[in-house]
């Protein structure tokens, strides 16, 4: 029967132990006398995707997959990840976030607004879905600890605060499966996780300052001998050499004004100058003295 | 990782086990004494589970079908043995599958193949149910990690009784799903030796028709079996509507219609026909559910069984509970589901290269040389997301090689045509294209990323890495002996932590005429060791904040609250920085520089 069975979602980033997590929960379970199924994705997802794993326990558990709407706690080990999750938690239930951030290097591809779309700290997301919140900083505990490794134990810790397990349960599943000789701080990063204080909220940072808009970009076709390196050097991949070798402008718009190319080219053919500036490549240039 | 199974039986005799390692110990229990299989999400952890047992020859081979062919083999000389693979690497083995259908086996040979509905891993989702049909091989479905042990056990006798091979289909959510499994003893089976029988096992025209009638008289047999299996079950009251359902997708119905009638199939192919059509005239409306094709529901149909199936329960993707009630609820046994608040946006979290992954260098290269890439599956297929954005194809293992010669051919590319395929792929599968690249002289280069492991499924040896799934030494496979000998003419092997290196590598063979040859040798920074050196830090005062390092797409390097002319300067995390240099490279104004000794924050 799948009357009283009880949901619990572990998430967080590929790396982060998240499996590891969810097979110490699920042997705590067993331990206290429950039927238990857990799932999880390997694979693919491990290599920095978001990773979860779905634990469910009760007397005869049929669905090892938690349904939206139906955990009793999601426990996030990144603060992005616990947004992703925290429609599976029930009405009522509770939410541990970690304040870790772990942002995505496809997040920072914004050459405009050069602002990420990680999403912004906000302590009352959460409560807003009347559920039970606590931000915490698993990391800087577990670094007062003495090893910043056992994050994951102080975690663990403080999703226990909201379940009726005996800590017998679940420091003999930490013993158990925590890699040899971390045993002891593991369980000393459980028990201060039952009473993490809230975390301090970073503020936002602020935005930058400054033109990094497509600029005008220069070319002296008759200096330029097409050697390709501003071309191979151009992070917004802007510029391409043709097959007869002439330099040309494919994409001006990525332009964001860092001057790799102007400061590479050895005949100074190319300079890049803010849109109204005065054009810096004059008609006839003297360059050390010779005129070219 | 390695699992043993037996060490974490504790002192207890029920044990929480991944599907994997119960199927794994479904055979442990069936005395098989040889496992063999080509890793593959989600299968690879039952053969790892099992690797260090001494009374088990447990090995991977070069791809599926040498496993299969290993199998066979191992079969007709009188042992029990599994094989693993996952559902694409049936295709690779179909060759033999269709055929030793009609040879039969010698001991118990049981093929686990693991689907993966929803493509959390793979490149699609074909439904194994498919090959039984077509090859006339019954099929186990196990629901969870209990039955994938006594299920594969049981495929044993089925073998051996059947003198047929035999599948057991898990899922992604069977094989990645631990629930409580009783452990058994282990039964001896000793080897029973090969009895020559050209009739039966050389299958020329002449013997293979003699084979034929007796896949079909075998196929009834089985029909026959499975009415009054116990691997059919049924639970639940009253009459108004019945389900009948396989593998996962019943405890998805269970949960959801915890008292529905349900008659749940253990063996999906062929099924007990005749016992459905009985549940059938027991209730009002009949219903199928089952993941992916509706393979359940047209043999029912076919049998002028009426049933509600498709598309109630999608055969796109995976089911869940949720999808399964949607179906009840549309179909008006459950009212209408509560929606619930969805979850705020949040960043997309796609999976990357790791920080310092050697596969990243050439592919900046072959990007910056405006290449079509005709890419293959491993880790390296990851290149083909931004930033690096630099592959074109990604098809089925080894056809990189042969997509290159054809595109070649067609004159049709606006670049030079360069091939990428991973040390592991390239043995699996990719050493006839690159025959068929010598043969036909094509213009095209072919990059082996020797990374010194199969990576992408979490570090499996393989015939190049000179070791064993047990770690002990064998000879490696010498890629560039083996290049040569087939005829390629320009062979390059590389340090892909040289940029400047790679770069001129990859250019210089492009610039040879016919097929040329490019080796990586850095290994993979996770396994087989995990590299971590001194990490690198980011002179803020220094940096232009010009991204020539973001264009590696290095997960360690992100942008950091300063700013430079309007653009954002970049930090680099000391935690997972794993040391590789290749950002340095990359920095015009050498703002990125090693982290000085005595400044290392604790990482291993
Ligand atoms: C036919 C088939 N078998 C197995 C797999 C699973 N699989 C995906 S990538 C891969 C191998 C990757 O190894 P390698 O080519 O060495 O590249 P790496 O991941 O190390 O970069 C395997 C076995 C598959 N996709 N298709
Ligand atoms: S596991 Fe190895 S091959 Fe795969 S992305 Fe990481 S470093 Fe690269
Ligand atoms: S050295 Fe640079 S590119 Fe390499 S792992 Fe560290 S941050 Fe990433």
């Amino acid at each position: 029967m799948t009357d009283g069975t009880r949901g619990l979602l572990l998430a967080g980033v590929g790396g982060q132990g998240v499996i590891l997590a969810g097979m110490i929960v699920a042997d705590a379970l067993v331990r206290a006398g429950y039927d238990v199924k857990q799932s999880e994705v390997h694979g693919m997802a491990q290599r920095g995707g978001s990773v979860f794993s779905h634990i469910r326990w009760g007397s005869d558990v049929e669905s090892p997959l938690v349904e939206k709407g139906s955990a009793e706690v999601l426990a996030a080990f990144e603060w992005a990840e616990s947004i992703r999750w925290v429609e599976y938690v029930r009405d009522g239930g509770a939410v541990v976030a970690d304040i870790r951030t772990i942002v995505p290097p496809g997040s920072c591809t914004d050459r405009r607004a050069w602002s990420t779309n990680y999403p912004a700290f906000n302590a009352d997301l959460f409560s807003d879905r009347r559920l039970k919140t606590r931000l915490i900083d698993a990391s800087s505990t577990a670094t007062e600890l003495g090893n910043t490794r056992a994050a994951n134990s102080v975690i663990l810790g403080s999703v226990a605060a909201f379940l009726d397990i005996d800590d017998v349960h679940w420091e003999a599943a930490i013993s158990k499966l925590v890699p040899k000789g971390t045993q002891d701080v593991n369980l000393a990063a459980f028990r201060a996780g039952r009473s993490v204080p809230m975390a301090q909220i970073p503020a936002p940072s602020p935005d930058p300052e400054g033109f990094s808009g497509p600029h005008e970009i220069d070319i002296r076709h008759d200096w330029c001998k097409g050697c390709d390196i501003c071309s191979r050097v151009c992070p917004e991949y802007c510029l391409a050499v043709s097959v007869d070798g002439e330099l040309t402008i494919t994409n001006a718009q990525a332009c964001t004004g860092c001057r790799l190319c102007e400061m590479l080219c050895p005949d100074f053919a190319i300079a890049i100058r803010p849109p109204g500036a005065q054009a810096i490549v004059p008609e006839a240039a003297v360059i050390g003295g010779l005129t070219r | 990782m390695t699992l043993d199974v037996e060490p974490r039986v504790d002192d207890r005799r029920s044990v929480l086990l991944s599907g994997n390692e119960a199927v794994a110990r479904g055979a442990v229990e069936a005395g098989a004494l040889i496992a063999v299989g080509y890793p593959g999400t989600p299968s690879t952890e039952i053969l790892e589970s099992i690797a260090a047992r001494a009374d088990m020859d447990v090995r991977w081979s070069t791809n599926e079908k040498v496993a299969l062919d290993v199998a066979l083999g191992a079969s007709l000389g009188g042992v029990r043995v599994l094989t693993t693979m996952k559902h694409v690497g049936l295709n690779v083995a179909a060759d033999t599958f269709m055929t030793m259908a009609y040879t039969g086996v010698g001991a118990g040979l049981v093929i686990v193949v693991a689907d993966d509905p929803g493509m959390h891993s793979s490149q699609n989702e074909q439904d194994t149910r498919a090959y039984a049909r077509m090859a006339r091989v019954p099929l186990l479905e196990p629901s969870d990690s209990a039955e994938a042990k006594t299920f594969t056990a049981l495929a044993f006798d089925i073998s051996e009784e059947f003198d047929t091979p035999v599948i057991v289909r898990t899922t992604t959510r069977v094989s990645h799903n631990r629930g409580v499994v009783e452990l058994g003893p282990r039964t001896e089976k000793p080897v029973v030796g090969f009895d020559r029988d050209p009739q039966k096992y050389v299958m020329i025209p002449g013997h293979a028709r003699t084979r034929r009638p007796v896949l079909l008289e075998r196929l009834d047999r089985l029909s026959k079996y499975v009415e009054g299996s116990p691997l059919s079950s049924e639970s639940g009251t009253g009459s108004e509507f019945g389900v009948v359902t396989s593998g996962i997708a019943h405890h998805y119905v269970r949960e959801v219609l915890p008292d529905a009638r349900v008659l749940k199939l253990g063996m999906s192919y062929p099924l007990p026909i005749e016992r459905v059509r009985d549940f059938a005239r027991s209730v009002d409306r009949l219903f199928v559910v089952e993941e992916l094709d509706p393979w359940v529901e047209n043999d029912l149909l076919a049998a002028g069984i009426d049933v509600e199936g498709k598309p109630l329960f999608p055969q796109i993707g995976e089911l869940s509970p949720d999808a399964v009630r949607k179906g009840f609820s549309e179909a008006g046994i459950l009212p209408k589901q509560i929606s619930i608040e969805p979850a705020p946006s949040t960043v997309a979290r796609p999976p990357l290269l790791c920080p310092g992954c050697p596969h990243t260098p050439p592919f900046l290269a072959l990007k910056r040389l405006g290449a079509v890439v005709t890419g293959d599956i491993g880790c390296y297929t990851l290149a083909a997301l931004q930033p690096l954005s630099a592959m074109d194809t990604c098809i089925a293992m080894g056809s990189s090689i042969g997509m290159a010669v054809g595109m070649a051919a067609s004159g049709g590319a606006d670049g030079p045509v360069v091939a990428t395929v991973g040390d592991s792929t390239f043995l699996h599968g990719g050493i006839p294209g690159l025959a068929d690249a010598v043969y036909s002289q094509a213009n095209i280069t072919v990059l082996i990323l020797d990374n010194g492991t199969t990576a992408m499924t979490g570090g499996q040896e393989h015939p190049g890495t000179g070791t064993t799934l047990q770690g002990s030494e064998v000879t490696p496979v010498d890629l560039v002996g083996l290049c040569e000998s087939l005829g390629v003419r320009d062979i390059r092997v590389i340090d892909p932590y040289d940029m400047g290196a790679t770069f001129s590598a990859i250019e210089g063979a492009i610039a040879h005429v016919g097929p040329s040859v490019v080796i990586t040798n850095r290994p993979c920074v996770e396994a087989p060791t995990k590299v971590r050196d001194t990490p690198y830090q980011v002179v803020a005062d220094a940096c232009t904040a010009c991204q020539a390092c973001m264009t590696a797409g290095c997960p360690s390097i992100v942008w950091s609250e300063e700013t430079y002319e309007g653009r954002r300067k970049v930090v680099i995390d000391p935690v997972t920085c794993t040391g590789c240099t290749l950002c340095a490279q990359l920095c015009p104004p050498l703002a990125i520089i090693p982290v000085r000794v005595g400044e290392e924050s604790d990482h291993d």
